[in-house]
């Protein structure tokens, strides 16, 4: 493996590490409820009564996939950007890809 | 960071709103601009769009047993400076706002002044100052991408604090109060947004060297080398 991908491995491991172990170390007892959720509760609980009420609210499975495609468009263009960079600079110099992939 | 519909005041939903509203308006202008002069520059904007678009999609586990998410404004904010963000971070806050019902129309202006003002300036400044303090790329981009999350983050904790100052402890006891519900969730949360910055610009260091060349972020160089710092 080439001091480069070792790298590149070793920092998506970390990232991945960052948020698994907490769930594991956690073993089910907590509920990860969002902290957005968990401020206007509070904030319910305390007495204030928002005043305005979203134009549209999807119900739950919906709104799960509303997310997920978010996700899918941001990840998509992403890929398609960066594969169409790397592509180029395959097109214009195939050496110095082979060479910058073998160090 | 996504204060919710109808949670501000309306004093305050409009003072934050008339804050940010100047800020988007330029933004919007330097994305134009961007586009106009630089052309071939249109697709690393998408990149940095999509890279935000993605990361505040994504409800991450932290340590504290709650949930949050990243925001994905420091690269952009980094390639093109921080007013280009200010455009695209608002777009999501509003996709988000509209169809997904997170945040809000009345609040819009509250949290872009957090997600696409403060968050992509702190990143910035943060990285300008870590590069001119004589440190490579990468780590500049780790503390400049890691410090536009936690920025946002506190941000809204002040906002909230202001619009709802404690009845005893008054606007600290407020503040404290939401940054232990916000900040402490977001720093492993920042760092992980850090290190994919730090793993999104080892790919465009390698095939988009010319554009980084271009808006400074690289020195031009003889041999198109290692970046050094953290690689």
């Amino acid at each position: 493996m080439t001091r480069r991908a070792l790298v590149t491995t070793l920092l998506v491991v970390v990232v991945v590490a960052l948020f698994a172990i907490p769930l594991l170390v956690d073993g089910g007892v907590s509920e990860y409820g969002g902290t957005d959720a968990a401020v206007t509760e509070e904030l319910e609980a305390d007495g204030y009564t928002p005043w305005f009420d979203s134009v549209f609210a999807p119900a739950g499975e919906v709104e799960s996939g509303l997310f997920a495609l978010q996700a899918a468009l941001g990840a998509g263009v992403l890929g398609y950007v960066l594969g169409r960079l790397r592509g180029r600079r395959g097109a214009t110099a195939p050496d110095a890809v082979a060479e910058t992939d073998r160090r | 960071m996504h204060i919710a519909e109808g949670f501000l005041p309306a004093g305050h939903a409009l003072g934050w709103t008339l804050a940010a509203a100047p800020f988007v308006a330029h933004g919007a202008r330097a994305v134009v601009k961007e586009v106009r002069e630089n052309p071939e520059a249109t697709l690393l904007l998408g990149a940095a769009g999509a890279f935000t678009f993605v990361l505040s999609a994504i409800k991450l586990p932290s340590v504290t047993g709650s949930s949050s998410h990243p925001t994905g404004t420091g690269p952009g904010a980094i390639l093109f400076r921080p007013p280009v963000m200010a455009l695209l971070g608002t777009v999501v806050l509003l996709f988000q706002a509209l169809l997904l019902a997170h945040g809000g129309l009345t609040t819009l202006g509250a949290n872009a002044f957090a997600f696409a003002v403060v968050g992509p300036w702190a990143g910035y400044g943060a990285y300008r100052l870590t590069r001119a303090a004589g440190a490579g790329l990468l780590p500049a981009v780790f503390t400049g991408v890691a410090l536009a999350d936690l920025a946002t983050y506190v941000t809204t904790s002040l906002q909230l604090a202001l619009a709802f100052p404690d009845a005893s402890t008054g606007l600290a006891g407020a503040l404290a109060k939401f940054l232990g519900v916000f900040a402490v969730t977001q720093i492993p949360l920042a760092i992980g947004e850090g290190l994919l910055g730090v793993l999104l610009f080892r790919v465009l260091t390698v095939n988009a060297r010319p554009e980084l060349e271009r808006l400074g972020v690289l020195q031009p160089a003889a041999v198109p080398a290692t970046t050094g710092g953290a690689a």
